[in-house]
């Protein structure tokens, strides 16, 4: 079967290729194409899963070299994949989210003329990330890594026509470089310890090398994974990237790119469970970042943005977990893939309620929409439940865990983790209780636009509601699914251990204060949004609220902090390059200048001259002869 | 004949050694004079004399054939192309030694002396002292024996030296060629362009004076007395090989005038 | 006598050559200097050929004729046409070559 995994990279990849280079004789078949061939890379990737199942346990990852990539002495890399539990689930993952967001974007991208060459680009993003998650070794993780920035990039700016679009491309692209750097540090760092890339001897070595060396190679890592995941400090790009067309959003934030990092780190496991400083680094992080995208999540207007941020935070819940070890590997993983689920299915659903709205995205001039988009508010409804932690569907279960991990820790750092992920759980159901009531209950604020075009609001065509009822039923079942007989822990477990945790005050008692904490929000948020009319001007708030709406300064300090220092760096580069460089350069060409226009009389144009010159040339050579037959 | 070329060892005959030093003196006579002579005439004459001591000198050792081609191809036929060409040219300013190059006069006497001492030095520091003669090389004759070698060993040569010869004559004839590209001007046209120009709309004076010389060289008078350089033609005026008639004939005028004035006394 | 005095006249001559071409202006003596040259090598040669007891010396010596000879023609051809448009026969006043 292991053949089989190159067509996994390999169908997308040829989708991308057909789609980009085919011209405008594939418009109209183009969509179709993408679609048919990114939903036969997930019947690959599902043939493979019940391969898998078959066999037990420690036999089941496959591995299979395509080609040697690059042979130069001791230095050897390989095209090879490695498809073990962990990477069978971000396969699946990828392509089955991501065929239903191809299938969803047929219909939201209709009017769209250039919707070939946005299949061409999401079969490119489904390609690069599974080639990320395949791959055998680091290096080629990094080729995928790389491929991920550039999709990413190519659809964020889709509507290169907006310069915000272009803008927020450039944004994503340049922030991710921060991280690729990091990454490519690693790498490096990796190779000179280990003198490999491969995953199984690099992480089967770790032990035999020194701690500092694994703390910087999990620091390097780790800001690898900042980029990808839009954790702090590189979380700037996220917000901006709402500037893509929706179904971007969702494969950006559900299936691909920001479950780069988590699958990263969860990856090299085996190098932070050795550096604890770096582990420390990890959860850290990934406790800010759930707070900073829960809170800035809390005052967007835009429905996206609100999105964005509720992303942030929940990778963030991810990336702590992942942070803490063996008891969080398999629950960061868990709630990975139910949040593509829910997340997929809201922002879906967000760009059903755009696609209705004239694409309006301010959530202040929508109300009531629940009447005119039954199917929309039904799933994103069911969404709403499941990434709250509404008991019985799937972020309950994922979600729990998280936060019982976190206070499994242990002393100070267990509270102080514990408390931050309760916290995050608790302003989670706050801010997404407010996207709920703000856009499908109260009164209708639609306006006009500009043009005078009063929003019809209307259910979207079946090929986009189909996806998010099927995103749906995973957000309501997937958690129930994966917890029944601790099944998913089992299946990863041989692939990223596992212990299990024990919050001091027991496991029970963390989920009571998760769902009081839960309740607390929803309150708060029902009495902010629900009993009183949402004005369909933001009100000027608290300074919070304000610096929320702003990204909590994040744009301001990137300026204060890099861009400023930057300018001045490189103003007084130019001045030295002006007066200093260029200096010489200049005074040395005007010394040449000056003694070739003083050497140039010396070609006055007479033969006569020349004549004298030759005659006394000659006369030098037969000395010269002279003299070395006197010296022989 | 024979007596010639077994002289041709080490140490010749003192026939040949006074032949050398005598014709040899006259050789360098005739290139110093060539490089001074003001006239090219002059240097394409004293050229053809050292030329012909050359031959003679090539003959003394042995080369019979390139002595007589010395003296036909060299002396009869390049040199006569030579003063064809200065015939063709004429007297130009140019043939004043006068320099006017700065610095070149002394540039090249160093490089020229330290250049002919070099050579002089190198040929003594060699102290060459075996000659073998020709005798055996010529037993078959001079000729005989060049014709073998050119038609055999240095064929390749002989026949590239052809081909430089056919491009050298074809290059001169395309390089000498005129290609008229309008009518000739008609005497009317160049009448008329003369009227336009209005430089010298008459003829030119005539040289000669009325009733006592009428030669080519000697310029008319104008009615001052003075010479009219215009009546004389201009190679001669550049050499400056015209004779000035005019005091004498102004002379003579005022004679005349004298005697008559005495006969009518 | 020695027969290297040939030689030496040789040298004499080809340095008195040079010092022609360095000196005069007009082209057609500077031309002659340039034949003078090369009668001197062929004296050389000839001198070399009865000092080897061969006669490659006086092959060397007849081809430089040849070449002698088509140099001089093409040359000529150059001073004649030269002077047809310039009406100069002056080597300086052909000095176009500079700035």
């Amino acid at each position: 079967m292991d053949y089989l995994i190159g067509w996994l990279v390999l169908l997308p990849l040829l989708g991308a290729g057909v789609l980009l280079t085919g011209g405008r004789r594939l418009d109209r078949t183009g969509h179709w194409i993408g679609t048919v061939l990114a939903g036969s890379s997930f019947v690959v990737a599902a043939v493979l899963f019940f391969d898998m199942l078959g066999r037990s346990g420690e036999d089941r990852a496959l591995h299979s070299t395509a080609f040697t990539w690059i042979s130069v002495g001791s230095f050897k890399a390989d095209v090879a994949f490695q498809l073990d539990q962990l990477s069978m689930t971000f396969a699946l993952l990828i392509t089955g989210v991501g065929t239903l967001i191809h299938i969803y974007s047929i219909g939201y991208m209709e009017h769209d003329e250039r919707r070939r060459r946005f299949f061409g680009y999401l079969n490119l993003f489904l390609a690069a990330m599974l080639l990320l998650v395949l791959a055998d070794n680091y290096l080629l993780l990094y080729v995928g890594w790389e491929g991920v920035g550039l999709a990413s990039y190519l659809l964020i700016g889709f509507w290169q026509h907006k310069p915000s679009a272009a803008t927020a491309a450039k944004k994503a692209f340049i922030v991710n470089r921060v991280g690729d750097v990091g990454l490519s540090i690693a790498i490096m760092l990796m190779f000179t310890t280990f003198g490999t890339f491969t995953f199984g001897p690099v992480l089967g070595a770790v032990d035999g090398a020194g701690e500092g060396v694994l703390t910087g190679i999990g620091l390097m890592l780790l800001l690898a994974a900042c980029g990808k995941s839009a954790q702090v400090p590189l979380q700037s790009w996220l917000g901006d990237a709402m500037e893509g067309p929706t179904p971007v959003s969702a494969l950006i934030h559900a299936a691909t790119m920001v479950t780069a990092g988590v699958y990263l780190i969860t990856r090299s496991g085996a190098i932070f469970d050795a550096a604890p400083t770096a582990q420390v680094a990890v959860v850290t992080v990934g406790a800010v970042t759930l707070l900073f995208g829960a809170i800035v999540g809390c005052a967007k207007d835009d429905i996206k943005k609100a999105l964005a941020g509720s992303t942030m935070s929940q990778i963030g819940y991810m990336v702590m977990a992942a942070g803490l070890g063996p008891i969080g590997y398999v629950f960061a993983i868990m709630h990975l893939v139910t949040h593509g689920f829910f997340k997929a299915g809201l922002f879906l659903g967000a760009g059903s309620v755009m696609h209705g709205m004239n694409d309006e995205v301010d959530m202040r001039k929508y109300g009531a929409l629940r009447k005119y988009m039954p199917v929309t508010f039904v799933t994103f409804g069911l969404g709403y439940l499941a990434i709250i932690g509404f008991p019985g569907l799937s972020g309950f279960f994922s979600k729990d865990k998280i936060i019982e991990a976190a206070f499994a820790k242990g002393g100070t750092e267990g509270w102080i983790l514990g408390g931050a992920a309760l916290l995050g759980a608790g302003i989670t159901a706050f801010y997404m209780t407010r996207v709920m009531l703000m856009t499908f209950f109260g009164e209708k604020r639609w306006e006009p636009d500009a043009e005078g075009h009063e929003p019809h609001p209307h259910e979207s065509p079946k090929s986009m509601t189909i996806p998010m009822v099927v995103l749906a039923f995973g957000s309501v079942f997937a958690g129930f699914l994966f917890s029944w007989n601790e099944a998913f822990v089992k299946w990863l477990e041989p692939v990223t251990s596992f212990e299990e945790a024990h919050p001091p005050m027991g496991a029970a008692a963390v989920t009571g204060a998760t769902m009081v904490v839960m309740l607390l929000g929803v309150g708060l948020a029902w009495a902010m949004y629900g009993r009183r009319p949402v004005p369909s001007v933001a009100p000027r708030a608290s300074w919070l609220t304000r610096a929320a709406r702003r990204d909590l300064l994040q744009d301001d300090f990137n300026h204060v902090a890099l861009v400023l220092p930057g300018e001045y760096l490189t103003r007084g580069l130019v001045y030295v390059d002006h007066k200093g460089v260029d200096g010489v350069v200049n005074g040395t060409a005007a010394a040449v200048g000056g003694l070739s226009g003083r050497m140039r009389r010396l070609q006055n144009g007479y033969v006569r001259s020349y004549a004298v010159s030759m005659l006394a040339g000659t006369a030098v050579l037969v000395a010269a002869t002279l003299l070395m037959r006197g010296v022989a | 004949m024979n007596g010639v070329t077994t002289l041709a060892a080490y140490t010749t005959s003192t026939g040949e050694a006074v032949q050398f030093w005598v014709l040899g003196t006259v050789a360098v006579l005739g290139a110093l004079a060539t490089v001074l002579m003001k006239k090219a005439v002059h240097s394409a004459l004293s050229l053809a004399g050292t030329m012909i001591v050359l031959a003679v000198f090539y003959l003394a050792q042995g080369a019979y054939f390139l002595g007589v081609v010395q003296i036909v191809v060299y002396t009869g036929a390049i040199m006569m192309l030579f003063l064809f060409v200065v015939m063709l040219v004429g007297i130009t300013a140019a043939d004043s030694l006068k320099e006017t190059l700065k610095g070149q006069r002394w540039l090249a006497a160093g490089a020229g002396l330290g250049f002919g001492v070099l050579l002089i030095a190198g040929i003594a520091n060699a102290s060459i002292k075996n000659f073998q003669g020709l005798g055996q090389a010529n037993a078959g004759g001079n000729v005989e024996g060049l014709a073998s070698l050119i038609f055999t060993k240095y064929v390749w040569a002989f026949e590239i030296t052809g081909a430089l010869l056919i491009t050298a004559a074809i290059g001169a004839m395309v390089l000498t060629h005129r290609e008229r590209t309008e009518a000739r001007a008609t005497q009317r046209e160049l009448a008329e362009r003369r009227v336009r120009e209005g430089k010298q709309i008459t003829p030119l004076p005539a040289p000669g004076v009325y009733a006592r010389n009428n030669a080519v060289d000697v310029p008319g008078l104008l009615p001052d007395g003075t010479v009219s350089e215009l009546s004389v033609s201009p190679t001669l005026r550049g050499r400056g090989q015209y004779r000035d008639v005019s005091a004498e004939s102004v002379a003579k005028v005022a004679e005349l005038e004298q005697r008559s004035e005495e006969a009518s006394k | 006598m020695n027969p290297v005095n040939y030689l030496y006249l040789s040298a004499l001559l080809f340095t008195i050559g040079a010092a022609g071409v360095l000196i005069r202006r007009n082209a057609i003596i500077v031309f002659m200097c340039v034949e003078l040259m090369l009668n001197a090598a062929n004296l050389a040669f000839v001198t070399f050929s009865r000092m080897h007891g061969n006669l490659d010396g006086q092959i060397i010596a007849f081809f430089t004729m040849v070449v002698a000879a088509a140099e001089v023609v093409v040359g000529l051809a150059i001073i004649v046409t030269i002077f047809r448009s310039r009406h100069s026969a002056s080597v300086d006043d052909a000095s176009l070559m500079k700035l």
